[in-house]
């Protein structure tokens, strides 16, 4: 049985973790882009950065004022068991996150859209936005958490079967255009790319192949995987770097997600994860087990199953025929 | 990178000679405002609580991650800025009023309103970096010297005043003639913009805007 208590208090120190430790797949692409960014400006701009993430750490204050909108996501084991169940679980995550935002503190950016009400203290309607995914074979929950900005950076587009790879280009280079300019984006950043599905689930795909993947990984299937290092190469090759100067510097990494979609259309969304890329994940055993991480391992091979039948999931079902 | 190192308030001395794309590092004090203090103040005509020019003449577009304590006192983290160009329409109105001479932000504005709001007012704007040096700008401020408006605008639109030191590090985007540097990179990317599309076919259905005519169909 997994604690609501060791719960809350991991859920409060992911989101420190996230709003002060830079992950360290995100750091090592950024570094390597000083190395090979040629333009003085783009230079200073990656330099004043990893000075920034040195102080965040030392200091123990948050890397970005703007803590974005905090939120969760949560993997859950097939087998676990959560104390009080999942109604319980949410209102810890809330609980930690108003916790948060006192204590780390976190900017209470949340608001109601028309009376701009603010709780302060980023919990309100659907916030923090929680969201789930199942594993099988497993008794534990992974928290993640991730702060993100949410102004700029993110475009999504119908295209049709027939726009083909060049219209996939084209709206990737028209949202690295749109959001680039003046740095509005906070390049370079780690772009997700949210291919298929309906609609939302392009957007959402996308949010998660942005936030939830490291510097690095590439997708399983290799054509998808091909696509995502000609669409970075693209966007470092624009002639534009941070900040919107000129420079090389756009694209510390591309990850593409697919959805199956409606056959007549490609619906494709773009997300950019900002220089203060937040994330941090904790793993809760059912014997009180507590293991901290960057990676969320969010999209698993069972997540991106594309078959009816998972292997070792029994359905219900037939083993009732069976007795 | 020239770097230049400036005390607050800042004077014409100061200004002169001051080039697009230096690095600067403040000293001395700045105040927070936003819409909420725009809207209040300019739209709604409600008096300022304190007079503007005695916080000195730095205006800084930021919002900081802060909380207040249960005795009263802050705790200040992180500060960055938020995008400046959603401030635009006030600011000839501002400076007027708080006699400000530097504008502190995120993505800077156009030249136009350069040209309209600040060289008029003998003022600049210096961008911060980045973004999202948080926790160095935060490392800058030595004391909360004072928050107003906490309860009417909320910890996000408050203006908090803040003494500083060694602030930075900020870009110079807009000169004493309303030059901006991000305007400046931006004509250098520009030349090169069409060719990256080169090659690669048209979507079959437009976005409404991409069309020539707002009167045109999308298909």
């Amino acid at each position: 049985m997994i604690k609501q208590d060791a719960i809350e208090e991991a859920a409060l120190e992911i989101m420190r973790r996230a709003a002060i430790v830079i992950p360290d797949d995100y750091k090592s692409g950024i570094k390597a882009m000083v190395k090979e960014e040629e333009n003085e400006l783009s230079r200073f701009v990656l330099e004043a950065m990893c000075e920034n993430w040195d102080v965040a750490e030392e200091d123990r204050r948050a890397m970005c004022a703007d803590t974005g909108l905090p939120r969760y996501f949560v993997k859950i084991g097939n087998e676990a068991q959560v104390e009080g169940g999942f109604v319980a679980l949410e209102r810890t995550l809330r609980w930690a996150t108003a916790r948060a935002t006192q204590e780390i503190p976190l900017r209470p950016n949340r608001v109601h859209p028309l009376s701009r009400i603010d709780h302060n203290n980023n919990v309100g309607i659907l916030a923090p936005e929680i969201e789930y995914t199942f594993e099988p074979d497993a008794d534990w929950i992974d928290i993640i958490s991730v702060h993100k900005g949410g102004l700029f950076g993110s475009d999504y587009r119908m295209l049709f079967p027939g726009d083909g790879i060049d219209g996939i280009k084209r709206f990737f280079l028209d949202v690295m255009l749109e959001f680039g300019r003046r740095g509005l984006a906070c390049q370079p950043a780690i772009v997700g790319v949210g291919l298929g599905g309906s609609k939302d689930t392009a957007m959402s795909i996308g949010k998660q192949a942005a936030c939830l993947r490291v510097v690095g990984d590439r997708n399983p299937d290799p054509e998808i995987a091909a696509l995502e290092q000609e669409l970075m190469v693209m966007g470092n090759n624009i002639g534009m770097g941070p900040m919107g100067f000129v420079g090389k510097s756009m694209v510390v990494d591309c990850h593409i997600e697919v959805a199956y979609t409606h056959t007549g259309g490609m619906p494709m969304s773009v997300h950019s994860f900002c220089l203060s890329s937040r994330r941090a994940v904790v793993r809760l055993g059912p014997g009180g087990e507590i293991e901290y991480r960057t990676d969320p391992e969010w999209f698993t091979p069972y997540r991106r199953r594309d078959t009816v039948e998972w292997e070792g999931v029994v359905p219900p079902l037939d083993k009732a025929v069976a007795q | 990178m020239k770097t230049k190192h400036i005390e607050l308030p800042l004077t014409d001395k100061s200004l002169k000679g001051l080039e697009l794309g230096t690095a600067v590092y403040l000293q001395g004090s700045v105040y927070t405002g936003r819409e909420g203090l725009y809207k209040r103040v300019l739209d709604q005509g409600v008096e300022p609580p304190v007079p503007l020019q005695s916080l000195g003449n730095a205006n800084f577009h930021c919002s900081p991650a802060a909380s207040v304590n249960e005795d009263g006192t802050y705790n200040l983290g992180a500060v960055t800025a938020t995008a400046s160009f959603r401030f635009a329409r006030w600011l000839s109105q501002w400076f007027e009023i708080s006699g400000c001479r530097v504008i502190i932000g995120k993505g800077g504005m156009t030249e136009d309103d350069y040209r309209t709001h600040f060289v008029p007012n003998g003022a600049i704007y210096l961008s911060t970096v980045g973004y999202g040096t948080g926790a160095l700008l935060g490392r800058g401020i030595k004391r909360i010297r004072d928050v107003y408006w906490l309860e009417e605008l909320g910890i996000a639109q408050a203006m908090w005043v803040l003494d500083v030191e060694n602030f930075g590090p900020f870009l110079v985007e807009s000169d004493m003639l309303g030059n901006s540097l991000f305007e400046r990179e931006g004509r250098i990317i520009n030349e090169n913009v069409d060719s990256l599309y080169d090659g690669l076919r048209q979507p079959a259905l437009k976005r409404y805007g991409e069309t020539t005519s707002r009167s045109d169909e999308v298909v």
